[in-house]
């Protein structure tokens, strides 16, 4: 890790401590006016040097799962349950504690690039923001720092001078990655980074980000809704619906033998230029509305396997036979052994 | 009901939309370079292309939104692109019914102090004002798959898909020859995504309409699309049929495009040096 001296030591390091980059457990997350837990009950951990992937659809809770960890959350809401970055509690943080977390500890890659940056003040300013107001780094200090960061990320010192409507969408994307990367982060989170972004431009920021994981340690949770991308990049996909993790499990299981009839239904509506022509297998019906009461799987009234018990007891996480870190909430994944895929 | 609509319904092979020699620049810039394609009633074409590659300045032109420098258009054989088209209220209303648009983003593209059942009459009153639209709405709605409780909706009650169902059934309500399809799916999930990419496929095999699609998306090309043309900054540079395109790509950044698709052991790495190479 190449932690220049701008950057205080006290911040806590995961690489060398071997505790997860981001430790979630048992977060349930209540808003005010809906009838049920938006989050409920969510398990996921990111190890350092880990590429994490949280795949779900609009609603699912993959953003409040991922904005936790910062504790970017709506006003009143109540969370129950621990969130742990690099060791320490974030729901528990004091002001000046969730201030250095925000600077040093975890950084966020949103999804739309020009939504983050204020487009009234040059890179440079954006880049060395942070450093200089909360890590009390000097002028010269913060910039020769910014001027690294730019070049990890392949931009050139220039870019400071310049405003965000001067560069395109894919170079303001390198912008921010270089900005989550100024306080040395142990945790990356990127919500759906390069959903805004053309598909060849999508495979350099993608790489980019795996090789700077790679380079400085951190552990990366990537949100997105494609789990093709999902597969491609991560070593390991957590699946939501309706605020649970549907299933988990190493990225090829997930993609070739998926256990929950949502992840295998996903996978199936999903268009591939190497799929026969003609009509999708889609899911019909929608997700529970937050103003649903759920007394059993979410999923139930969508799925072709469900039955009695489905709508009466909420399936539990289970480890797949002969797959220890393969998990599934479902009462039938059994039934899903073989090869859906081809159903 | 239909007597109203004056052009004969388009027969089965026959062209509908012919687009040759469209050129537009801007400023120094040539968004649009030469295009041409022709679209048959019943098929369905795909544009490709990234940002930039003038796929979508190429459909505003089609439709009538933007000019063209130089080229023709014509819809059901009649020139859209001249300057002594018509401006008129009449002529406008015509051109209407022979091509419709649906946009890429379902929240912007609806009133939204409108009900979707208004909106649906008003576009029927405005076409054909002297027939009783009751019917015609219900029939509408039934087409896109939405019930009563969605058409005495606002926008704001319903979701992204449904949304985006009302812009289609609204687009469906003149009856176009051509139906402009820019990104149509792309702010959706993937499982509405789905649903709504098998209900324009219903919508086709039902009407006999045809679709302009405009998307970067390869994977809906291959479901959506009879045949391709894939565009690299305002020029085209691949033209056929989807399946074969797809198959055995020609050109390399045709080769590109498909070579970015995310997939298990895909390579973000080569990808990047693919592009810097072109």
């Amino acid at each position: 890790m190449n932690t220049p001296t701008t950057v205080p030591t006290n911040v806590p390091t995961s690489a060398a401590a071997n505790v997860p980059a981001l430790d979630i457990q048992g977060l349930h997350l209540r808003l005010p006016g809906t009838a049920r837990p938006v989050l409920a009950g969510v398990d996921l951990t990111v190890a350092a040097r880990e590429t994490v992937a949280l795949v779900g659809e609009s609603g699912s809770g993959k953003t409040l799962t991922s904005r936790s960890a910062l504790r970017l959350l709506p006003l009143k809401a109540t969370t129950q349950g621990a969130v742990r970055v690099a060791g320490e509690d974030v729901l528990t943080m004091n002001p000046d504690q969730l201030r250095r977390l925000r600077t040093h500890t975890a950084a966020m890659i949103f999804q739309d690039p020009r939504a983050a940056i204020n487009p009234l003040r040059r890179v440079g300013d954006f880049l060395t923001e942070s450093l200089r107001l909360n890590a009390g780094a000097s002028a010269a200090e913060a910039t020769a720092r910014a001027t690294r960061m730019l070049e990890a990320v392949g931009l050139s010192a220039g870019a400071l001078r310049q405003y965000p409507g001067q560069l395109s969408g894919g170079m303001l994307q390198r912008v921010m990655i270089a900005a989550a990367l100024m306080g040395d982060p142990a945790l990356i989170l990127a919500d759906e980074p390069t959903t805004a972004l053309d598909v060849t431009t999508q495979a350099e920021v993608v790489g980019l980000l795996d090789d700077l994981r790679e380079q400085f340690g951190t552990g990366l949770l990537f949100v997105t809704h494609d789990l093709g991308l999902a597969a491609a990049i991560s070593d390991r996909v957590y699946v939501m619906y309706a605020g649970r993790i549907a299933e988990t499990g190493p990225a090829d299981a997930l993609f070739n033998r998926p256990r929950h009839p949502y992840t295998a239904a996903l996978l199936n509506s999903t268009p591939r230029p190497e799929a026969p022509q003609g009509r999708l297998a889609a899911i019909e019906g929608q997700p529970p509305s937050i103003q649903e009461e759920l007394t059993g799987c979410p999923f139930a009234p969508r799925c072709r396997f469900a039955t009695e018990i489905c709508t009466e007891r909420m399936p539990e996480q289970l480890p797949v036979p002969d797959e220890p870190s393969h998990l599934v909430a479902c009462h039938h994944s059994d039934q899903l052994a073989g090869s859906l895929i081809d159903a | 009901m239909r007597e109203t609509n004056p052009q004969p319904a388009p027969t089965a092979g026959a062209t509908i939309l012919e687009v040759s020699g469209l050129c537009r620049s801007f400023g120094s810039v040539k968004a649009v370079d030469d295009v041409s394609f022709s679209l048959s009633a019943g098929m369905s074409l795909g544009i490709v292309g990234e940002s930039g590659s003038g796929k979508t300045t190429t459909a505003r032109i089609v439709v009538g939104l933007e000019r063209a420098d130089t080229g023709q258009v014509l819809v059901q054989g009649q020139d859209r692109t001249a300057r002594h088209a018509g401006r008129g209220r009449a002529h406008r209303l015509a051109r209407a019914r022979g091509i419709q648009m649906v946009f890429q983003d379902p929240y912007l593209s609806l009133d939204p102090r409108t009900t979707v059942e208004a909106v649906l009459r008003e576009t029927l009153r405005l076409h054909f004002p002297k027939a009783d639209h009751t019917g015609r709405i219900a029939e509408l709605l039934g087409q896109v798959g939405l019930g009563p409780r969605e058409a005495a909706a606002l926008p704001r009650r319903l979701s992204g898909g449904q949304r985006q169902r009302v812009a289609i059934a609204r687009a469906l309500a003149v009856e176009p020859a051509v139906l402009v399809l820019d990104e149509a799916v792309a702010a959706l999930d993937v499982s509405v995504q789905a649903q709504i990419l098998n209900l324009l496929a219903d919508i086709r095999e039902q009407t006999g309409i045809g679709y302009l699609f405009i998307t970067h998306d390869l994977g809906v090309v291959r479901c959506v699309t009879d045949d391709v043309i894939v565009m690299r900054n305002g020029r085209v540079v691949e033209s056929g049929p989807t399946a074969q395109i797809l198959a055995e790509p020609q050109h390399p950044y045709t080769r590109l495009l498909l070579d970015s698709v995310p997939r298990p052991g895909w390579d973000p790495r080569h990808i990047a040096a693919a592009r810097r190479a072109l």
